[in-house]
Formats: C-alpha cells, sequence, structure tokens
C-alpha cells in the first residue's frame, strides 16, 4: 500500500496528489501533453465540436424541460410552448437547432483536414476509427431529434428511412435479406406514431448522448499517444523536442503544451466561430429549421418534396438515383466506405493530399463529388438532376475502388 | 498568408454548398409564380382557365372592368345594401357552408374592383368556379338574382368603400378576411371567433362541440377542415403568402378556397398578424442578438491579445 502524510491537510495539493496524482494527470492531459507548432486553426475544430457538443447538451436540457414526447402535444409544445411562450425559449431552441446543423459542417472540415493532411494512418488508424463511430453517433442523434418536433418532415422523413430496414426486395437471394415486420418492429407499429416517438425521444435524450460522451472520451484517447498530426506530416520525436522546450529553447523546439499554448490559439479560433455561430442563430436559422417541418404531421398527406437534412444528403444522393437494390448496395457501401480509408490507402507516406501525386487529384475531386452530391440529394429527381446524381453517385464508389491502386503506386515513387 | 488561403478554401466550399441546397435548390422546388400586386383584373384567371372557360372568362372580367369606369352613387348604394344586410348581417350563422363575413370594414380590406366581381358572380370573381356547375350554386350566388344591372353594382361598391371603412387591428384583419374558415389556435381563434374564458368544464365541453359544428360545416363545404394557420407564415414564404392570397388556384390549381380580394394594405395586416402567432420571437431576437455578438467580437479581441502573449516567444 502506497504511503499517505498523516499530517497533510484534507484537499490541500498535497493531499490530492496522494490520493489521485494531480500533478501527474496535469502533466499528461495538459501541461506537457505536446502539441506540434507547425499547425493551423484547422487543428482547432476538435475544440470547436467539443463546444458545439457543449452548446448542445446545455440547450438541449432547458428544452427538455417544456418539450412534450406526445403526437398531440409535441408539435405546439415545441413551436407554441417553447417558441411563443417560455422566456428564452426561443433562443434555446434556435441554439440547439443551428447548432446541431452546424456540428456537422465542422465535423466534415475536421474529417476532411484529416484526410488531407493523411491523419488517418501511421499510428493514428484508431483516432480516424473512433471519429468516424463518432460521425454515425452523430448521424443517429441527428436523425432521431429531428423527430421530435413532430412536423410532416419529421414524419415523412422517418418513414422514408425507416422504411430502408426492410432489406432487399424479396426475390433476391431466396429473400434471405428481405427482412418482413421488421420496420414495424422498429416503429412499434405499422406508420409512425406514439411508439415511435416515444423510442426516438429516448433514444435521442439519453442512450446516444451517453454513447457519444463514451466515445468522446475514446476519442480524446486514441490520440494521446500518437499525438496530433502536423502541417507536413513530418514525424516528431516528441520527447526530444518536449526536452528542448522544457529547457527554453522555445524556438528551437517543434512542439508546444497543450495549455496554455495550444489552448490559446484553440480559445482564439472558437471566438471567431462563435461571431459567426450566433449571427446564425440570431439573424439565419432558416437554413436549419425547414419549412415544411411547420406543417404538423399529417399521416394522409405526403409533402410534395421529401429530403434530409443536409448534412445526409450525399449519403441519400448515393441511395436515390438507382433502383432500389443496387441503391441500397451503393447506399450500404457509402456508410462504410470511410471507415475503410486507413486500410485502402496503401501508401505510407504521412502528408498534404497536395504533394503526394495522384492523392491530391483523389482528394479533391472526392471533395468536389460529396458537394455535388450533396446539391442533388436536394434537388427534385427529375431530367438532368438525376442524370449528375448517378454520376456524381457512381464517381464516389469508383473512387474508393481506385484507391488502393493509386496508393500503392505512390509507395513505388 | 497560408492560414487565410486555407481559410479563402473552407469558406468558398461551404458557401457553394449552402448556395446549392438553399436557394438555389429552393428555386428549383417550387415553381415561380408572379405576383400581381393586389391588381385583380382577372388577367390571371384568364391565361389559367381551361379551355372552355376563356371566352366566360374574358367575357366577365371585360364587364367587370366597364362597370369599375361607372361613377357609384354612394346614396343609392346605401339603399341597394340593404339586399346585402339579408346575409351579412353579423348573426354568426352558418349559411350554405359557411357565415357569411361582417362588412364593417369591407371598404378597407377589399379591393373595389373584386368587389365590384364578386357581386357580379362571385364564383367566378373568387375563382373557384370550378367547383360549379351552374354558378348561382354558390352560398353567395343568389346575389345574382337580387343585383342585378351594374350600375346597381357601382353603386353598393361605392357606398361600401365610403361607409363601410375603419382603421382596423392585424387581429381584427384575419378574423374578418380569414377566421371563419381558418382558426390559429395559437392566438386563440377557432371558426367562430375568439376562444372565451370558462368558469366550468361543461360550459368549456358546450363551447367545443360548437366549435366541432362549425367546423363540420365548412369541411363538407370545403371538401377538408382548411389548415390552422398559427405557424404558417413560417412554413410558406413570403412570396408564396402572397401570390397565394392574390390568386389561391396559382399555387394549388383545383383548391377549393376562393380567392378573398385583400388590398396590399390589408394583406399587410393579416400578414402582420400570422408573423405574431407565427414567429413571436422576432422583436427579441433583434434587440438581444447585437450585444451577443458584440459579446464575442470582444471576446474573440482578448482571445487573439492572449494567443499572440502565448506565441511570442516561439517563432
Amino acid at each position: 500500500m502506497a504511503h499517505f502524510d498523516e499530517k497533510a491537510k484534507p484537499f490541500s495539493h498535497k493531499w490530492l496528489n496522494e490520493r489521485m496524482a494531480v500533478d501527474t494527470v496535469k502533466k499528461v492531459l495538459s501541461s506537457e501533453y505536446w502539441i506540434p507548432k507547425d499547425i493551423n486553426f484547422l487543428w482547432a475544430m476538435g475544440m470547436i465540436l467539443a463546444a458545439t457538443f457543449g452548446l448542445l447538451i446545455v440547450s438541449g436540457i432547458f428544452l427538455l424541460m417544456y418539450y412534450q414526447p406526445n403526437v398531440n402535444l409535441a408539435f405546439d409544445s415545441v413551436n407554441h410552448t417553447i417558441m411563443g411562450e417560455v422566456g428564452f425559449g426561443w433562443l434555446w431552441r434556435h441554439i440547439h437547432g443551428v447548432a446541431a446543423s452546424v456540428v456537422f459542417l465542422i465535423i466534415y472540415i475536421h474529417m476532411f483536414t484529416g484526410i488531407y493532411y493523411g491523419s488517418y494512418k501511421r499510428g493514428r488508424e484508431m483516432i480516424w476509427l473512433s471519429g468516424m463511430l463518432l460521425f454515425v453517433l452523430f448521424s443517429a442523434e441527428a436523425f432521431s431529434g429531428y423527430m421530435l418536433p413532430w412536423g410532416q418532415m419529421s414524419y415523412w422523413a422517418g418513414m422514408v428511412i425507416t422504411n430502408l430496414f426492410e432489406g432487399f426486395s424479396p426475390t433476391i437471394a431466396g429473400g434471405a435479406l428481405n427482412f418482413p415486420g421488421f420496420v414495424e418492429w422498429l416503429r412499434g407499429d405499422y406508420v409512425p406514431g406514439q411508439a415511435y416517438l416515444t423510442r426516438f425521444f429516448m433514444l435521442h435524450v439519453f442512450l446516444l448522448p451517453l454513447v457519444i460522451i463514451g466515445v468522446i472520451v475514446l476519442h480524446f484517447a486514441t490520440l494521446r499517444l500518437p499525438h496530433v498530426n502536423n502541417q507536413k506530416g513530418k514525424e516528431i520525436d516528441f520527447d526530444e523536442a518536449a526536452k528542448l522546450y522544457k529547457n527554453g529553447k522555445k524556438k528551437e523546439s517543434k512542439v508546444i503544451p497543450f495549455s496554455p499554448v495550444f489552448l490559446s490559439k484553440d480559445v482564439f479560433v472558437m471566438g471567431v466561430y462563435f461571431i459567426l455561430f450566433f449571427y446564425l442563430v440570431f439573424f439565419h436559422f432558416e437554413f436549419a429549421m425547414d419549412p415544411v417541418n411547420f406543417d404538423p404531421a399529417d399521416g394522409l398527406k405526403t409533402p410534395t418534396h421529401i429530403y434530409p437534412e443536409w448534412y445526409f444528403l450525399w449519403s441519400y444522393e448515393i441511395l436515390r438515383p438507382f433502383p432500389k437494390d443496387p441503391g441500397l448496395i451503393a447506399f450500404a457501401f457509402a456508410q462504410v466506405a470511410f471507415f475503410l480509408l486507413p486500410f485502402l490507402d496503401k501508401s505510407p507516406v504521412v502528408a498534404p493530399a497536395n504533394n503526394r501525386g495522384l492523392f491530391k487529384v483523389w482528394f479533391w475531386v472526392m471533395l468536389v463529388d460529396m458537394i455535388v452530391l450533396t446539391i442533388m440529394g436536394k434537388l427534385p429527381p427529375e431530367g438532368m438532376w438525376t442524370i449528375v446524381g448517378r454520376v456524381a453517385a457512381l464517381i464516389f464508389i469508383a473512387l474508393f475502388i481506385a484507391l488502393p491502386i493509386i496508393t500503392k503506386k505512390e509507395k513505388k515513387a | 498568408m497560408k492560414e487565410f488561403k486555407i481559410l479563402a478554401v473552407v469558406v468558398i466550399l461551404s458557401l457553394i454548398t449552402y448556395w446549392g441546397v438553399e436557394p438555389f435548390a429552393h428555386s428549383q422546388m417550387h415553381k415561380h409564380v408572379e405576383g400581381h400586386n393586389f391588381v385583380y383584373d382577372g388577367k390571371a384567371d384568364i391565361t389559367d382557365a381551361a379551355k372552355e372557360k376563356v371566352a366566360v372568362k374574358k367575357a366577365f372580367w371585360g364587364e367587370v372592368n366597364q362597370i369599375a369606369k361607372l361613377p357609384g352613387n354612394v346614396a343609392a348604394g346605401e339603399a341597394s345594401f340593404a339586399v346585402c344586410m339579408g346575409c351579412h348581417n353579423g348573426s354568426g350563422v352558418n349559411m350554405g357552408g359557411v357565415v357569411p363575413p361582417s362588412l364593417d370594414h369591407a371598404g378597407s380590406l377589399y379591393d373595389k374592383t373584386y368587389l365590384i366581381a364578386l357581386i357580379k358572380d362571385p364564383a367566378i370573381a373568387s375563382n373557384v368556379d370550378h367547383k360549379y356547375a351552374v354558378t348561382m350554386m354558390h352560398p353567395m350566388g343568389a346575389v345574382q338574382t337580387m343585383v342585378t344591372t351594374p350600375q346597381q353594382i357601382a353603386d353598393i361598391v361605392a357606398f361600401i368603400k365610403a361607409k363601410k371603412v375603419g382603421n382596423i387591428e392585424p387581429k381584427q384583419a384575419f378574423l374578418e378576411a380569414c377566421g371563419r374558415c381558418h382558426a390559429n389556435r395559437y392566438g386563440g381563434l377557432t371558426q367562430i371567433g375568439e376562444t372565451p374564458k370558462f368558469k366550468t368544464e361543461k360550459e368549456e365541453l358546450a363551447y367545443k362541440v360548437k366549435v366541432l359544428d362549425e367546423q363540420d360545416l365548412v369541411k363538407a363545404y370545403m371538401g377538408k377542415l382548411p389548415p390552422d394557420l398559427s405557424i404558417m407564415s413560417r412554413a410558406r414564404s413570403e412570396q408564396y403568402m402572397e401570390t397565394f392570397v392574390e390568386n389561391p388556384q396559382s399555387q394549388l390549381p383545383g383548391t377549393s378556397m376562393p380567392r378573398v380580394g385583400l388590398t396590399k394594405e390589408s394583406f399587410e395586416k393579416v400578414k402582420a398578424y400570422l408573423d405574431e402567432t407565427g414567429d413571436p420571437s422576432k422583436a427579441a431576437r433583434n434587440a438581444i442578438g447585437p450585444w451577443v455578438i458584440l459579446f464575442f467580437v470582444i471576446f474573440t479581441v482578448l482571445a487573439y491579445l492572449w494567443k499572440k502573449h502565448q506565441w511570442k516567444d516561439l517563432h
């Protein structure tokens, strides 16, 4: 058993240190958590995501105090009680709605930063995988939350997405991939109704946030040993660089401590982000609150256009331009493709995409293709848009098939 | 500087995505309907009319525009107006599917040419003649047998425009122009008006039954219960609302909603009421927003100074 100083005052530094190793924890997590110096503002996206998630939790708690998970009351509890009767209820709702949309913009920036700088390989695979897991969880959280106002788009998006779980046509593989009754089991009814709303409410306010918090901790943990990447993808001897820094040779050292040096930059970037964020909350929130969802849910009236929120559009567009079964295969592919990135990229080179030959082309084509898919996913599936969407979806699939070939060549060069 | 170049790439790509999924996608999803600035001359009706109806509508609106040029006599109009009072008497009794509207402020609410057209043939004027084999079947159709000459119509409209006027509040404008078919539950309004406070549950239930009875009649007349308009100002764009009110058929072909014939000013009043119930936080947003943003501007400046200080020895 460890030795404890009997004379140490309760809760004094020494007392705490003996019991919780606070000095070590502080060193490991902040003052001697070394971050490369050669970084740009994109390295602050993680912190911005954490802050936005915090805003979502806090605003969510306030909304939860007045929201009614009942098919007859939900719509008015959001649009009348919270938006009109509760003091500052509108502010919490706007923060919640805008944050839910903007958080995905930051997630995509965060993701493509990782892809651009090759931050998913050579020891950083687990960072990438836990990050992708967070993306899936955030998607589920966003979808379940979208059900709660019980407007027309809540209802019909819920209908369309849960329908996907009936599987492939019964004629495929002797019906082995068709799941009769599964959709009804998911919904708790033949159509979205009370049982459906209550279970998505549970998922949104309890189970999913709980799992998300756990995986965020995992995501941070996966980062600690490999350290974050830097702008050139250089391998850094962190022990040596840390020694230089601690000896006062800050100019020569390639690293900085997380706190306060890296943090000061994070906080500055966060400030810029919050200016934009609150501008959106007060003056430009329509993009995050679709007009169709201000019509109450009506199972007898299908809206003219049904589309998901913007952050799901690219994967929706990989499903939509194809007949049912091939569409489902393409959709399933799109969901797992990014997970496989560390294993499909066969090149050991960790460097910015622009310095990686063919991978440079791959990266920019992928980025543009995702934007094209996103826009096509919202346009009505008519005429030219369907063709553009189908081509963009095929390019998406082809890019992932081509990735191992492209990157293998890079190895030889 | 490199960071600004990266920022420019991020901002440009985000804006392109935003443009594509918001303004561009919405412009592709909703057909554009040209507004006509609350002038009711029947042009759109004639253009959109079914082939066999073009001639009828052309003749109708041609006559209406002729009547609009006749000078009306207010005193003679007042005498003829007695005919209108048979139904438009404020009794709140449903007649043929709907409660005849109060005409107390009709001169302020409705357009002159539209009133002329309405008295001449209510079904064609309100552009719901597709619902009737004979336009006389319209609940107000009988007016064609009571007010027969162009001069009589001109007189009545002159009277309404001169005497049935007043400065009315947005809520009253909504009640008179929309409230007999559309409820507004956030504003506490049903098809039979403002819901009073009740002393007993029994009283409340009895009132509810009255509302349901009225809704059944409206439903039978319109084909379905017209939607509650509490939050319609968030569900439809401003342009949609304006063109829809001018001519419901332009946005929803075949709808049984009649054209109401509001003037531009009275439409603004109705819209103000819909904003009041549908988007009540607008004033608060505009009051607080700039201060919150100012707070974060100061926050960012301070954070920048802190960052400068922390990084000064590093390069």
